[in-house]
């Protein structure tokens, strides 16, 4: 027997409810510390809005934030203040690598800068650039929100989201 | 005062003193036993009233060059728009000059950055700590025989992972 629901009642699971509400509204930490922090800003400006995306609610407190966007080379002396921002953000959290020098250090492969944040943070999406341009960036929110949407306690799957990202990138093309 | 008769007052007040000129720009090499009178002298008698600039120059396996470090120091008088370089050279082990910030309070970040990237100790210095690098920091980074991609400083750092970052 199959209970009547009315036509405007969905069932779904709590997980896919959950993670439905935390895709659309991230609320990114910028820690900008070059060029790529003007991209960045660009990319919450008016021309390509990524309140578009919900995530226009740059907050500088990392208390009230969900998504760091690092943006920008890190140097030793900058590196335990990002650690320090990264521990003070509540679960859940994600992380954005943005631009080569984040990523990789970049051209500067030098004594003092950092060869990749995640060498030291987690990083869940690396935006390649030089510096990006927004779509780049707006392009990793999205495929973020992808893996945040297929996280779950039970039947977590977000580790498939690059298969499932490139799939779907194909079919497009 | 012209910088010809800057440079007719320095060398009466101190023979030891080399000049030179390259472009228009007049350089003095001075002692190192000698160079604070000569600032000091710069300073309170020929009105050299704005220090531009202290820095320093790695000679190490430089052709022809005969000591390690070269300190320079860009002098600049606002009343006449004179400008002087003073040189002084310095060598290993312990290299040491002694400090100008008793004569200018700028030299007080400009010989502690000196300091922080090649090792010169500035006697008398009221503050002698790294400026630009972290202060567990033990090397000095400009100097030539520092490997530009450092000794492994920049991957000391504790590793957060996701399980223990919240």
């Amino acid at each position: 027997m199959s209970p009547e629901l009315p036509d405007n009642v969905a069932v779904t699971k709590l997980d896919e409810l959950v993670n439905w509400c935390r895709k659309n509204s991230l609320w990114p930490m910028p820690f900008a510390t070059a060029c790529c922090g003007i991209e960045l800003m660009a990319t919450g400006a008016s021309r390509h809005d990524i309140a578009r995306f919900g995530a226009e609610v740059f907050r500088f407190s990392p208390r009230q934030c969900d998504l760091m966007i690092v943006a920008g080379r890190v140097v030793m002396k900058m590196l335990p203040v990002l650690q320090r921002i990264w521990q003070q953000m509540h679960e859940p959290k994600w992380c954005i690598s943005m631009g080569a020098c984040a990523s990789t250090g970049g051209v500067f492969d030098t004594y003092c800068v950092v060869q990749g944040i995640d060498r030291f943070i987690p990083v869940d999406m690396y935006v390649p650039g030089c510096p990006p341009r927004p779509e780049q960036l707006i392009q990793a929110i999205i495929d973020l929100q992808e893996k945040i949407q297929r996280e779950g306690t039970i039947a977590g799957r977000e580790f498939e989201t690059l298969k499932y990202v490139q799939t779907k990138r194909a079919l497009q093309e | 005062m012209t910088t010809s008769q800057t440079i007719s007052e320095l060398k009466k007040a101190f023979p030891a003193l080399e000049f030179s000129e390259f472009r228009g720009e007049t350089r003095a090499v001075a002692p190192v036993e000698s160079l604070f009178d000569v600032l000091k002298d710069l300073k309170e008698r020929l009105d050299f009233d704005m220090l531009v600039d202290i820095t320093c120059v790695d000679y190490l396996r430089y052709p022809g060059a005969k000591d390690r470090f070269g300190l320079v120091y860009l002098l600049a008088n606002t009343e006449t728009a004179e400008r002087i370089t003073i040189r002084a050279f310095v060598n290993d082990p312990q290299p040491a000059v002694p400090s100008a910030v008793s004569l200018w309070e700028g030299a007080n970040w400009l010989e502690r950055e000196v300091w922080d990237m090649f090792g010169i100790r500035f006697e008398g210095h009221p503050d002698p700590r790294r400026i630009l690098l972290p202060d567990e920091f033990t090397a000095f980074p400009l100097r030539k025989d520092y490997p530009l991609q450092g000794r492994g400083e920049r991957h000391n750092f504790p590793v957060l992972t996701r399980a223990e970052s919240g």
